[in-house]
């Protein structure tokens, strides 16, 4: 057992061939599951994936509508509201907030299931299984949503209150457009900037969020395997997740400063 | 500014003394500092004595199990039958020990990297950087995970991994800093005067840095509770010490028939973090105020 894993080669030995298995795609195999380790990571990609990008969508779409509004009404009872709601969601961990959505709307209201992705007895067929998968993912969407909802609230609104203060935005109101129009036309734009960096920079913050998510809601994805293999003390598999995970965090980085260069043209990447 | 009184060397003496006391002063000035002193001053007074005012020991059953909050057990007991309210106030503990040595290593080594780096620039300014953004990359929690799964959960372990994971964005704050500084006259006027370099850093340099360290320094304080709290709730925490993180991870199966075992320890959790943030919220706000 111990030879056929390589355990019984010294440890800095082990490294090295670690190292070069690695840099040439082979990750190990799982001592648990019995399978290369990447293949077990890609299975539960999609999972994760369709959490991360559900959330990703609904704090944006609400976070800049939110951050927009408060800078709008700067000052006063909105903005106030809005400002300690994002400081109370900043100190939140995602898991206690999950657990709390869960008391609230799944065990006392009943109106989403506690865990799970499907329903587990008899999974109905065809677009009542897109209505349940969409029923089971309300709550961990949420719940890793409202995270991310604190930080584009908070950056939207010091961008926009920046920008109603600039020049540019005065013209625009010189000229007789209406202040619905001047926000989204003209303040929006340049405000969203430090949001997509931001936001793009807080990848590894949210994967994190998204693991913990996935844990309560019992949501089988990356979350749950990393949960799993610590349990199983299955090392390949861990330090395989460590390694994907460590990449994306690089990746999105790249992507990040690449839009950022697209979204600005003041930007110039050498 | 606290440049003059650092040119007049003598005079730094009495100036430091109360240089605390009035940074106080000036962060519980607006609203939200005052309240984020009030609540980092709650944690650091539960950290040191809330062994001392928790009615029990939280390891111990005192009562019988999953008794909701009332006469006897304010916050309710868990499962084994042990005390809510003396898990959280021992809880603390843990909490207060993460942040606070997390926060001192980081901002040690994120100044000495970021001084260094914006003072010298050049080659040395590149090698420091490039080792700091790799440091920067690596995701915090699963490092941590690796690290409780490989060599056993522990605090000292998970203390020593914030310590050398935290210091990036201490230091990149610092280098800018110093940075800007570098060009300014009383800077060149003391090189210019033959001062050494050490010299110059920690007289003239240094003072002027202490602010943004303090604001980083408690965010991150916020983040390492947190991700504490997060392997404590895995299950990865350290088993010989109670902490909120392995309360809530007790309370996940009782979610239906025992809220309390989740709802308090939470609370606790997301008011020290809340306390820790708007303490930096303070702090960033009596930095920027222009001086009287």
């Amino acid at each position: 057992m111990r030879a056929r894993f390589g355990l019984d080669r010294p440890i800095h030995e082990q490294l090295v061939v670690y190292l070069g298995n690695a840099v040439r795609g082979d990750f190990g195999t799982s001592y648990f599951h019995r399978r290369p380790a990447l293949e077990i990571i890609a299975d539960r990609i999609p999972a994760t994936l369709l959490l991360m990008l559900t959330a990703l969508a609904l704090s944006t779409v609400l976070g800049v509508w939110l951050g927009a509004t408060a800078a709008r009404h700067s000052d006063r009872a909105a903005d106030h509201a809005i400002t300690i709601g994002t400081l109370v969601g900043g100190a939140t961990p995602a898991f206690w907030l999950g657990q709390v959505l869960v008391i609230v709307f799944a065990v006392n209201l009943g109106w989403f299931p506690v865990q799970g992705m499907n329903t587990v007895r008899g999974v109905p067929d065809g677009f009542a299984r897109v209505v349940d998968l969409l029923h089971h993912l309300v709550l961990p969407a949420t719940t890793l949503g409202l995270l991310q909802l604190a930080l584009v609230t908070r950056l939207t609104r010091t961008g926009v209150r920046e920008a109603l203060a600039d020049e540019y935005v005065r013209t625009a109101r010189a000229k007789g457009l209406r202040p619905g129009a001047v926000l989204r036309r003209h303040a929006l734009p340049n405000a969203l900037l430090p949001v997509v960096t931001v936001v793009g920079g807080h990848f590894g913050t949210m994967l994190t969020g998204a693991v913990l998510t996935e844990i309560i809601f019992a949501w089988p994805g990356l979350g749950r395997l990393l949960f799993d293999a610590t349990l199983a003390r299955d090392y390949p598999l861990l330090m395989s997740i460590f390694l994907i995970a460590s990449a994306s965090v690089v990746i999105a980085n790249l992507l990040t400063d690449l839009a950022y260069g697209a979204l600005d043209p003041r930007v110039r990447l050498r | 500014m606290s440049a003059t009184a650092g040119a007049t060397g003598s005079a730094a003496g009495p100036a430091r003394s109360t240089g605390p006391v009035r940074l106080l002063r000036s962060v519980a000035r607006s609203r939200i500092g005052a309240l984020g002193l009030a609540l980092s001053g709650v944690v650091v007074v539960l950290g040191l004595f809330g062994g001392a005012l928790a009615p029990a020991d939280p390891f111990v059953p005192t009562g019988a199990p999953l008794r909701p909050p009332g006469a006897g057990h304010l916050f309710g007991t868990d499962d084994l039958g042990r005390d809510i309210l003396s898990g959280v106030l021992h809880g603390a503990r843990v909490s207060l020990l993460v942040g606070a040595v997390t926060a001192l290593m980081a901002a040690v080594v994120g100044t000495a990297v970021g001084a260094t780096a914006g003072f010298y620039g050049g080659a040395t300014d590149d090698l420091l950087m490039r080792v700091t953004e790799f440091v920067q990359v690596i995701p915090r929690f699963f490092l941590a995970v690796l690290v409780a799964a490989l060599f056993g959960p522990s605090i000292v372990f998970l203390v020593v991994l914030f310590g050398l994971t935290f210091w990036p964005g201490t230091a990149r704050l610092v280098r800018s800093q110093v940075l800007s500084l570098r060009e300014r006259e009383y800077i060149v006027a003391a090189r210019a005067l033959g001062l050494r370099d050490r010299r110059v850093l920690a007289r003239h340099v240094l003072p002027n840095v202490v602010a943004i360290v303090l604001v980083s320094g408690a965010l991150q304080v916020g983040a390492a509770i947190l991700i504490e709290a997060s392997l404590s709730f895995l299950g990865l925490g350290d088993r010989t010490v109670i902490s909120w993180g392995y309360m809530l991870n007790n309370a996940q199966p009782f979610l239906r028939s025992a809220p309390w075992l989740s709802i308090f320890p939470g609370i606790a959790l997301v008011l020290a973090v809340l306390g820790t943030n708007l303490l930096a919220d303070g702090l960033q706000a009596a930095r920027d105020r222009p001086r009287a």
